[in-house]
């Protein structure tokens, strides 16, 4: 028996699950062993039972708690897919402003149906067993966390800094181009693909379990960055930790 | 008698809608999409954000089209702080959101309409039938996302892209693999092209306006003239006097329209207003599939999607080649912005035109936004064919009245990755 996985999604860019889908060839080996039983976007079938429930976005309104609720209820195992649904994402960067504000400002007044409340990772509503962190979500890590849960095992996140893996694919550092960097305190799990394009990491993994935040402070300092810029770059994808106190 | 049709989550526009439909005596007295999806309010979280974080959190607005969001967020801030692109990067930039047209569109024509036309509910029932078939979609895929990878670092929410260009350029070698997995993406793309040459494409018309960017010298996609298929044309700074926005009350997008109202934008539009730019493999395919000229029947958007990948993949090769003939000397600007302004910007995403307008203060952040999507351009229209069709199908099985309705929406493909085949129908 093919293993039932579900995918679902709530306020979110639906990347996530376009990265499932850009598999491509591996979603075919992948659909040897597992059958998608309920995926909104591309078939019609809804399922009772679900093994495997893997879901993209943020919780931002009483209906999508409900429809979280019903998913839990029928899944066995519910994983969270991306920033949106592990902590919130970019969802929650008007997390400083109250939803009607931000609704005036967009759409003007008197809207009632616009009505959203603060978005919310899905932690807050039902208990979440697994994440896949990252914005969007990297899909061999998808796979990896696929093939534990098919195995019956653990699927663990790295433990350790995207700073790791950018040494050991020998990028040139960020901070050396006076480049404020998250890479010494995020998750690794990406391939530091920011960093590889380029750019520089905004963390949008969340942060390692035990970030050494003291080095961290003497490399800013070393570099002549201050705490705002960090914190600047930290808002971007990680609003929602700083609010939940994670 | 009074009746009530309503489509649950038929499409969605970056999420969710329903469509609503009502009759009595026989007659339709109401039709609306209700467009239900959450707002995020994305233009409210750019505001105080500084210029160099804007591109990256706006893309978040759209997985599918991550790449048109952030080269038309780039682009709005370069036209605000005045910051040139030098033309290597430009050529990489035609060449990334050929890889977008591509990965999009085949997306939609393989796992949205064709299972339409083959009578499925998914491309994945087709699994044990017709694997070659899906494994040919998939292969397709792959082909635009491949150029999405190599120029854009990844398929979804690009990293090597930033103001001025990139941060970073592809390898010639990459460059030359690429252009090896293009041609060899020839035989599915003929295959694919003879796959929609078979399919019966339901009869329907109804005259309307068609806004794209103006081709210039090129078939449009980046650009900054806007073209009406009603002869009017205006500078896309300008495009608040062509198109204005509004918001219904069943409805969590803002919707827009021309001064002669609802409009059409998207692949069939752009064919319209720009057919005699397409490249020499592109007009032999629309030649092939019989695209009708008129631009009126909605449902010959999977033909013009379809020319497009043609044209795409085609181009996408004369840009690699003049990209390994004259080198990439500079794909990054070297002026210094200049700090304060506002800036508007256009490019035609898979689903039409895009548009991002921003101010920035004098420190750099960002003080409004104004983001306009295909999506909230095409729903007007959408409506407007729903009432025009319903009343020829009122009268048939409610499975067919379902189908149609469905195959309509899809065809304009609505702003996600993925329509979807999940619709009740409620005959209450």
């Amino acid at each position: 028996m093919k293993v039932k996985i579900g995918l679902f999604d709530f306020a979110g860019c639906e990347g996530c699950q376009l990265t499932v889908m850009n598999l491509e060839e591996e979603l075919l080996q992948v659909l040897q062993l597992v059958e998608i039983v309920e995926f909104r976007e591309l078939m019609s079938e809804r399922a009772e039972q679900i093994e495997i429930a893997f879901v993209e976005g943020s919780i931002c309104r009483p209906g999508d708690r409900e429809r979280l609720q019903q998913i839990r209820d029928r899944s066995q195992i519910l994983v969270a897919l991306g920033s949106c649904a592990d902590n919130g994402g970019v969802n929650a960067l008007g997390s400083d402003r109250t939803p009607e504000v931000l609704r005036q400002q967009v759409y003007g007044s008197q809207l009632p149906h616009l009505y959203t409340e603060t978005p919310q990772p899905l932690s807050a509503v039902v208990k979440v067993d697994y994440r896949i962190p990252g914005c969007p979500i990297d899909g061999r890590e998808f796979l990896a966390v696929l093939q534990a849960l098919l195995l019956k095992q653990q699927p663990e996140l790295p433990s350790f800094a995207v700073c790791v893996e950018c040494k050991l694919a020998e990028y040139p550092c960020s901070f050396d181009y006076g480049q404020v960097c998250l890479g010494p305190i995020t998750r690794a799990g990406c391939r530091a693909i920011c960093i590889d394009g380029g750019g520089h990491c905004r963390g949008c993994r969340g942060l390692i379990d035990n970030p050494r935040t003291s080095p961290y402070h003497r490399i800013l300092e070393q570099y002549g960055l201050s705490i705002d810029e960090i914190l600047d770059q930290y808002r971007t994808f990680n609003i929602g930790e700083q609010e939940s106190g994670k | 008698m009074s009746q009530r049709i309503k489509l649950d989550y038929l499409t969605r526009i970056e999420g969710h809608a329903h469509l609503v439909i009502e009759r009595k005596a026989g007659k339709v007295t109401g039709c609306r999409l209700e467009v239900v999806e959450t707002p995020r309010f994305f233009e409210a979280l750019l505001q105080g954000r500084h210029y160099s974080d804007v591109a990256t959190i706006v893309a978040r607005v759209c997985g599918v089209c991550s790449i048109s969001h952030t080269l038309a967020s780039l682009m709005a801030t370069e036209a605000a702080l005045k910051i040139e692109v030098p033309p290597a990067a430009q050529l990489l930039r035609r060449l990334l959101s050929y890889g977008e047209i591509v990965q999009s569109h085949l997306l939609q024509l393989y796992f949205m309409a064709v299972p339409d036309y083959l009578g499925a509910a998914s491309l994945f029932q087709l699994l044990d039938a017709q694997p070659e078939l899906v494994r040919r979609a998939l292969r397709l895929k792959r082909v635009g996302n491949r150029i999405c990878e190599v120029i854009g670092g990844r398929p979804i929410h690009p990293v090597t892209t930033c103001l001025g260009g990139f941060s970073t350029k592809p390898e010639v070698g990459q460059l030359k693999q690429l252009r090896q997995e293009l041609v060899a993406s020839l035989p599915d793309l003929e295959a694919t092209v003879e796959l929609f040459a078979e399919f019966e494409y339901p009869q329907f018309s109804r005259q309307r306006e068609a806004i794209s960017l103006q081709a210039n010298g090129r078939y449009p996609l980046h650009g900054s003239i806007l073209t009406s298929s009603s002869g009017e044309s205006c500078s896309v700074a300008d495009y608040r006097t062509q198109i204005e926005e509004y918001l219904l009350p069943h409805s969590t997008a803002k919707l827009a329209r021309s001064r002669s109202g609802s409009y059409m934008v998207g692949a069939q539009a752009r064919v319209r207003n720009g057919a005699g730019h397409l490249s020499p493999m592109a007009k032999k395919v629309a030649e092939a599939l019989q695209l009708e000229q008129s631009g009126n029947n909605p449902f010959e958007n999977l033909k013009a999607r379809l020319v497009e990948v043609i044209h795409c993949i085609e181009e996408s090769l004369h840009v690699i080649d003049e990209l390994l003939l004259h080198g990439m000397p500079r794909i990054n600007s070297n002026s210094t912005p200049v700090v304060g302004g506002s800036g508007t910007a256009a490019v035609e995403a898979p689903r039409g035109l895009l548009f991002h307008r921003y101010e920035y203060a004098a420190d750099g952040l960002l003080q409004q936004a104004d983001c306009v999507i295909p999506t909230a351009q095409n729903l007007a229209s959408i409506e407007a064919d729903i009432q025009l069709l319903l009343p020829q199908l009122l009268d048939q099985p409610e499975e067919l009245l379902r189908q149609q309705l469905e195959m309509l929406i899809r065809a304009y493909d609505p702003c996600l990755s993925c329509s979807t085949h999940l619709v009740k129908l409620d005959l209450a």
